[in-house]
């Protein structure tokens, strides 16, 4: 097997995406301040971020039970088969996410200034 | 070739993609984020592809999908698998078709386009744009996954002599 011009070209466009992916999302990284829930598209509960707290999501196909502990989010303990929202870990600045698909559960760190109107076009 | 024997290499593609899946199915906790898969049936995909045709190759891939679906996932999996599928399925057809690109970057290509329609119906369906960590962290995976895949692939298809048994 022997990579072609057009080969080597195609593979650099996908590298180059994923870098400026990753280094737009770096940029533009800021302190979160709200942990937003939602369950199948509909926000159920807003937290600060500084607040340690213990709440227990009810899921579309299941709960999830989320912690705020020191300035940082995580799912802690989910029903759904997979776990994968629990191996996630912690989240803290505005933008990222938890997403448990089983359940249809995300869990939003959102930024100080109220949203750039992102979730707008969205819903 | 005749219509049974046809039939036969469906069925037995199909199957094989089928064990992939679940062997897949078997360890879904290896890695940490959702959708961020090895794609093993993938590599029966992009055999098909090479050795059958654009129409061959789809068909088993979607008959995978829907199967596997049904045996180890959920309605909603369905979804995320089927715009995974498709999606990949089709770039790569693309791909294949322009005859400028070797197995490797076709199977690239579609792992990349695997995790994009996944994502593209989480959008969908969580109504949320607050996906884009996950578009970087499954778009690098799927490079990842892809380019495993099409090594295999690229090897196994240079074991498997072009004739038109297979068409």
């Amino acid at each position: 097997m022997k990579l072609k011009k057009q080969d080597i070209l195609l593979l650099a466009i996908f590298l180059v995406v994923a870098v400026l992916l990753g280094v737009g999302l770096l940029l533009t990284r800021s302190a979160g301040a709200t942990v937003v829930v939602r369950t199948g598209g509909e926000t159920v509960a807003e937290f600060p971020l500084d607040e340690d707290r213990s709440y227990t999501i009810e899921g579309i196909g299941g709960t999830n039970t989320l912690v705020i502990a020191d300035g940082t989010a995580r799912l802690e303990d989910a029903t759904c088969p997979d776990q994968l929202c629990v191996h996630q870990g912690a989240i803290q600045y505005a933008g990222e996410s938890i997403i448990c698909l089983p359940n249809q559960v995300t869990v939003t760190i959102e930024g100080e200034t109220e949203d750039t109107g992102v979730d707008v076009v969205a819903t | 070739m005749n219509k049974t024997k046809h039939l036969a290499f469906y069925g037995m593609l199909a199957a094989l993609a089928l064990v992939l899946s679940y062997i897949e199915a078997m360890v879904p906790a290896f890695f940490a984020v959702p959708g961020m898969k090895l794609g093993l049936t993938n590599l029966v995909v992009l055999v098909a592809l090479y050795r059958m045709g654009a129409k061959q190759a789809m068909v088993i891939n979607l008959v995978r999908i829907v199967v596997s679906s049904m045996l180890f996932g959920t309605v909603v999996s369905l979804w995320y698998s089927l715009a995974g599928g498709l999606l990949s399925g089709v770039v790569m057809i693309a791909l294949k078709k322009t005859g400028k690109f070797q197995p490797l970057t076709v199977s690239i290509a579609g792992g990349v386009m695997h995790n994009v329609g996944q994502i593209l119906v989480a959008m969908l369906m969580m109504q949320t744009s607050a996906v884009a960590w996950y578009l970087l962290v499954l778009w690098i995976s799927g490079i990842a996954a892809g380019a495993a895949i099409g090594v295999l692939g690229s090897w196994m298809l240079s074991r498997l002599p072009e004739t038109d048994h297979m068409r």
